[in-house]
């Protein structure tokens, strides 16, 4: 196998300093939603001015560069053992590149460990082994203040009057983002699993958010329901930064898996808008960037 | 634009109201959560003894915070081999996680004015009234625009806190923030809040 170290530096370096062409279309159409003068449109374009200078700087669009998270697809007989090595020799170049911030701290010590490296675990890759001949890896950058308003609940909620089905969820969903005001850097991401255990429920609910913005589930009811919590939240009023205006949030994203009789529970992942996903691709000797 | 240099007076604080689009010039101090609790806990409530270099680091610190203006930021910084810093990425964090010590840290060392996002609680409202001082709202993730306006860094402080929670002096030159909270009570984030809060109960309502 050979060593795909510089290709993985490229890789976060893309993820980190420019936004994919998506979530950047989606913010700049959000722009003529403000009012003119408002403080929500000046920081929507604040936002873009950012974009595009960090684009042509090379440079971190947030300061934040999240906890990093990879998802590995590869086909039959590649060693995820030294893919881990690669990635994590990778995470620490690109550190020292200032293409992320060192943001691995040891909970016990309170060490800032400088690379980007902590423990097994940090930074977090899945594997999953698929058919075909390529091999995927895409990165995610997840900041630390969209992490902490993510929520989970577990129906139903009385205080919400929330019950066990799609009605409730969307009674929560709507709790989660009036209590995340914009201390999750809004216009966020809404990244929704149903059912599930408390930890698949959060990686599933990540995971739903790597499919492209605008993409609806293909459950029709589930479809519906994407669409209306998009809109309902921006009723809210919450906007940009939480200054208050039209955009809370510019997509839902809802997935579903099975649960226990007793368990029914919903899990929110907000995502920042300098959301940070990209992708590589390799096939024989090709390697190609999205 | 209302250009605003540091230290701050009285009267330039009392005449900050809510919205007031602001840009910041002069010296400041970059600090977030591991400082926080560490002016807390060591200088303040005093229930951890003074360490290492602590002494030397607050008196450094005083002057500075006189007037002067806390950053919440956790920087990407370049040079860190050679110590010629350079921000490189220095947008604001969340705010609300320091409501618990902001106050105190405020009256404690005259602190001016707070930049961060997200705004904060009821707490540092009132000790926005008392001390005076404002808060002032930077844009969330608009690090490499707001690095720019970080002309030098001037040294740092709690290296060992790590790069992100590290005391960062540093020069700004017409760093772009919004008043949204100011010494007359006054916060957009509690007027969002109870509106979306009204919002919200209707929507359940259905």
């Amino acid at each position: 196998m050979r060593d795909y170290t510089n290709e993985i530096i490229e890789l976060i370096r893309r993820t980190s300093t420019d936004l994919p062409p998506d979530v950047e279309k989606r913010l700049r159409a959000a722009v003529k939603m403000e009012a003119p003068g408002s403080a929500a449109r000046g920081a929507l374009e604040t936002i873009i001015k950012n974009v595009e200078l960090s684009r042509k700087n090379s440079s971190p669009i947030c300061q934040d560069t999240g906890t990093p998270i990879f998802y590995v697809r590869h086909p039959e007989g590649w060693s995820t053992r030294q893919l881990k090595q690669q990635i994590r020799t990778a995470l620490a170049e690109a550190t020292k590149k200032s293409y992320m911030r060192p943001n691995a701290v040891d909970s016990v010590s309170d060490k800032n460990s400088g690379n980007n490296l902590g423990g097994d675990d940090f930074p977090y890759i899945h594997f999953e082994e698929v058919e075909g001949d390529e091999l995927t890896i895409e990165l995610m950058l997840k900041g630390g203040g969209c992490e902490n308003v993510g929520a989970q609940y577990s129906l139903p909620d009385n205080r919400l009057g929330a019950g066990r089905d799609l009605a409730g969820v969307r009674k929560v969903v709507l709790d989660a983002v009036h209590k995340a005001q914009g201390q999750g850097c809004a216009p966020g991401i809404l990244g929704i699993s149903i059912g599930g255990d408390r930890g698949s429920g959060y990686v599933k609910s990540k995971e739903v958010l790597l499919d492209a913005i605008g993409t609806r589930n293909k459950d029709p009811k589930l479809a519906e329901l994407e669409g209306r919590l998009t809109g309902e939240a921006n009723q809210l009023g919450i906007g940009p930064m939480g200054f208050g205006g039209m955009t809370t949030v510019i997509d839902t994203k809802i997935t579903d898996l099975s649960r226990l009789p007793a368990s029914y529970f919903v899990t929110i992942s907000y995502m920042c808008w300098a959301y940070r996903r990209r992708k590589i691709t390799v096939k024989g000797d090709q390697v190609s960037y999205d | 634009m209302i250009s605003v240099n540091i230290p701050i007076s009285d009267n330039v604080i009392r005449e900050l109201k809510v919205g007031d689009p602001v840009l910041l010039n002069g010296v400041m101090i970059t600090g977030r959560d591991t400082v926080h609790k560490w002016m807390i806990e060591t200088f303040i409530r005093k229930t951890r003894e003074p360490q290492t270099d602590d002494l030397r680091v607050y008196e450094a610190l005083k002057p500075i915070l006189m007037g002067g203006i806390i950053y919440h930021c956790g920087p990407v910084v370049s040079g860190l081999d050679t110590k010629q810093y350079k921000f490189v990425a220095a947008g604001p964090t969340t705010s609300i996680r320091e409501e618990p010590y902001q106050a105190d840290v405020m009256k404690h060392f005259s602190i001016k004015g707070v930049i961060g996002k997200g705004g904060m609680g009821s707490k540092t409202l009132k000790g926005c009234e008392e001390v005076p001082g404002v808060y002032f709202h930077a844009i969330g993730g608009a690090a490499t625009l707001i690095a720019q306006s970080v002309t030098k860094v001037l040294g740092v402080y709690k290296y060992e806190f790590g790069v992100p929670e590290a005391i960062w002096v540093i020069e700004v030159k017409d760093l772009p923030v919004v008043v949204t909270m100011d010494a007359h009570g006054q916060s957009l984030h509690k007027g969002v809040e109870e509106h979306s809060a009204t919002v919200l109960a209707e929507l359940l309502a259905k």
